[in-house]
C-alpha cells in the first residue's frame, strides 16, 4: 500500500556487490521498458489523437501521423478543433467545474468522517490496533462494484432506507426516499468506496505520535481540545495530505459512482469521456477530454509523487 | 475516560457504516421474493439460476484467468521494480521511473484504460484477453512494487552481505535469501494484484474486446438493467471467496511470525 511508505527510513548507502552483474540490468530494464511501454508512451499516442479528426471507421479518427516521410503532412493536420469545441459547449466546461467540486467535498467529507476513525484506532490498546487495520482494509478487497451495487438498493426509493424510515415512523407510507439518482447518492457512496483510503495514511501518520508530548502538554495545564489542535493535528499533517490526495485524484476522474448512483443532471468528466467514446464513438473528442483532465490533474499528481518519493 | 467512550462510539458507526450495507447484499441473496424490500423466505434460487447463466459464467471463468496470469507478472514486475527503486538508486531516470510506479496508484482509471486502448489501436493489437492482461498488469505492478519497497526498506541486509562474502553469486544470494525474507510481501502483492484486476471495471471496458467479457462487465451491464437478486448472488460467492482468501493469508503471515520468533528465541538460546 501506497500508506506504508510514508515513514521515512533511511537506507545506508552500501556499495553494493552486485554493481557489475549484468543481472542487476535487467532487473532495472524489465519494469523500466515495460512501463515507458504501457504507461508513459499511451500518453504521447492520447495527446496525438486528441489533435485528428472523427472519422467513420475502426479505428474512428483520421491518423495524423503515418511514418517519418509525411513529416510535413503530420504538421499541417494537425489541429485543434477538439479543444475548441471542449471550449465552446458549457457542457464539458461544466463537467470538469462539477468533476472539482463533488471531489473537494467528498475529500472534506472524508477527513471528518476518517479522522476520528483514525484517531480512536491510534488510542485503541496495542493488542487490537492490528485487528481494526484489518477491518478497514477488508471492504477494499470486496469489489468496488459490489459495494456501489449495494447502495443501490438501499438508497431508490422502494429500497430498504424507505422501508426503514416507514417503519420507524419517519415517513408516512405513501412517501419515499429520493436519493438515489441525485448528488447526495454519489456523496454516499463515494465517502463509502474511498474511506479505507482515507483513514490508512491517517492512521499510519496517528499511531506513531509521542504520547509524551500529549501528557507534558496536559501536566503543563493545556486543555485536551486546544493540546489536539496545537500537538496532534499538526503532527498528521502528512497524513491529512496524503490521504485527501489518494482521495481526491480518483474521485475527480470517477466513473461507475456517478454513473449508477447519479441522476442524468450529475456530470462528472468521467461519465463524459465515457459517453464520448462508448455511445458517440467520439475517439478523439475522448482523448482531449482526457488530456485536459491530465492537465487539470498534473499539479495534486506531482504533489503526491513528490511526497511519495521523499517517504520512499 | 470520556475519550474511550468517543472512540469505541465512533469506531462502532463506522464501521457500521463500511459493512452493513454489504451485509445486507449478502442477506438478499437468499430472499425468495425477487423484490428487494420484501423477505419472502430463505432460498438458493438465485444461486441456482446464477449457476445455470452460461453468459455469466463464461465471464467469470475469463476473470478468473485473467486475474490469475495477470497477478502473477504483475507480482514478478513489481518486485524487480521494488528492488530497482531500493537497490539501485543512482540509475539514469530514476525519477521518471519512481514517478511511473507511483502516478498510476492515482491516475483516473479512464485516462489510463483510454491511454492504453489507442496504444493498442495504433500497434494494431487485436483487442481481447491479451490485451486485458496488459493492461491489468501494468497498474497492479505498481501496487505490488509498493508493498515490496515497504518491505525491503526495513530489510536487514546483514544476511545478504554474509552470502555475498563467503562467495554466493548475487542471483543465487536472491533467490536463496532475499526471496524467502521478502516473500510474505510478495505474496501480499500477488493477492492485491489479484483482487485489483477481479475488480476492475473501466481499464477492461477499454480494453476488452469480442470473447473475453470479464465478470464486472457482466455484471455491469446487468446492473444497468436493474437490480437483481441473481447479482446478489454472485456478489455474495465473490465476497466470500475473497474473505476465505484474506482470513487464510492472515492466518499463513500469523504461524510464520510464530515459527520465525520460535526460532529466534531457540538461535537466542544458543
Amino acid at each position: 500500500m501506497a500508506i506504508d511508505t510514508l515513514s521515512p527510513k533511511p537506507e545506508p548507502v552500501i556499495a553494493d556487490p552486485g554493481r557489475a552483474n549484468p543481472a542487476r540490468w535487467l532487473v532495472v530494464a524489465i519494469p523500466y521498458l515495460w512501463l515507458l511501454l504501457f504507461f508513459a508512451a499511451p500518453f504521447f499516442i492520447i495527446a496525438k489523437i486528441s489533435l485528428s479528426d472523427t472519422a467513420i471507421a475502426m479505428p474512428p479518427y483520421t491518423p495524423v501521423f503515418e511514418g517519418f516521410g509525411k513529416f510535413g503532412e503530420f504538421f499541417s493536420q494537425l489541429d485543434f478543433e477538439n479543444y475548441e469545441f471542449l471550449a465552446s459547449d458549457s457542457l464539458y466546461i461544466k463537467s470538469y467545474l462539477n468533476s472539482l467540486r463533488i471531489a473537494a467535498i467528498s475529500t472534506v467529507l472524508l477527513l471528518l468522517i476518517g479522522y476520528p476513525m483514525a484517531l480512536a484506532m491510534a488510542r485503541a490498546k496495542t493488542s487490537i490496533r492490528p485487528i481494526l487495520v484489518m477491518l478497514v482494509i477488508l471492504p477494499f478487497w470486496t469489489s468496488f462494484l459490489i459495494r456501489v451495487y449495494a447502495w443501490i438498493g438501499i438508497l431508490k426509493p422502494e429500497g430498504l432506507l424507505t422501508l426503514l424510515f416507514q417503519s420507524i415512523g419517519l415517513m408516512g407510507p405513501d412517501e419515499q426516499v429520493q436519493i438515489l439518482r441525485t448528488d447526495y447518492a454519489v456523496f454516499i457512496g463515494i465517502v463509502y468506496s474511498y474511506l479505507p483510503f482515507m483513514v490508512l495514511p491517517l492512521y499510519a501518520a496517528l499511531e506513531k505520535l509521542d504520547n509524551t508530548l500529549l501528557e507534558a502538554a496536559s501536566d503543563l495545564g493545556c486543555p485536551p481540545w486546544k493540546a489536539f489542535w496545537r500537538i496532534t493535528f499538526p503532527l498528521s499533517l502528512p497524513g491529512v495530505i496524503a490521504g485527501s490526495l489518494i482521495c481526491f485524484i480518483p474521485i475527480t476522474g470517477e466513473f461507475v459512482i456517478p454513473d449508477l448512483l447519479g441522476g442524468a443532471d450529475t456530470l462528472m468528466i468521467g461519465k463524459t469521456l465515457w459517453t464520448e467514446f462508448f455511445n458517440n464513438r467520439d475517439w478523439p473528442l475522448a482523448s482531449a477530454i482526457a488530456v485536459i483532465l491530465l492537465a487539470v490533474l498534473v499539479i495534486p499528481i506531482a504533489y503526491f509523487q513528490n511526497q511519495q518519493q521523499k517517504a520512499g | 475516560m470520556k475519550n474511550s467512550r468517543f472512540d469505541a462510539t465512533v469506531l462502532t458507526l463506522g464501521f457500521a457504516f463500511l459493512y452493513i450495507p454489504i451485509i445486507i447484499l449478502v442477506i438478499y441473496s437468499f430472499n425468495a421474493s425477487r423484490l428487494v424490500t420484501v423477505w419472502g423466505g430463505f432460498s438458493l434460487t438465485w444461486y441456482q439460476q446464477m449457476w445455470s447463466n452460461q453468459g455469466l459464467m463464461d465471464a467469470a471463468w475469463v476473470t478468473a484467468r485473467v486475474a490469475v496470469i495477470s497477478a502473477t507478472i504483475a507480482t514478478v514486475l513489481g518486485t524487480l521494480a521494488a528492488l530497482t527503486l531500493v537497490r539501485f538508486r543512482k540509475i539514469p531516470g530514476r525519477l521518471l521511473f519512481s514517478g511511473m510506479i507511483y502516478a498510476p496508484l492515482v491516475m483516473p482509471e479512464v485516462i489510463t484504460g483510454l491511454s492504453l486502448l489507442l496504444l493498442f489501436v495504433s500497434l494494431n493489437v487485436d483487442r481481447g484477453f491479451w490485451t486485458v492482461i496488459i493492461a491489468h498488469t501494468t497498474f497492479s505492478m505498481c501496487y505490488v512494487a509498493i508493498v515490496v519497497q515497504s518491505r525491503l526498506l526495513t530489510f536487514d541486509r546483514s544476511l545478504e552481505e554474509a552470502a555475498l562474502d563467503l562467495g554466493c553469486p548475487p542471483v543465487k544470494t536472491f533467490f536463496r535469501i532475499t526471496l524467502p525474507l521478502i516473500l510474505p510481501a510478495v505474496l501480499a502483492g500477488w493477492m492485491l494484484a489479484f483482487t485489483l484486476s477481479l475488480d476492475d471495471l473501466v481499464i477492461a471496458s477499454f480494453n476488452t474486446g469480442p470473447g473475453a467479457t470479464t465478470l464486472p462487465i457482466k455484471i455491469y451491464s446487468q446492473v444497468r438493467l436493474g437490480v437483481t437478486p441473481e447479482i446478489n448472488a454472485i456478489c455474495t460467492i465473490l465476497i466470500g471467496l475473497v474473505a476465505i482468501g484474506v482470513i487464510a493469508a492472515s492466518l499463513a503471515t500469523k504461524r510464520s511470525e510464530l515459527r520465525r520468533q520460535r526460532d529466534e528465541h531457540a538461535a537466542a538460546q544458543g
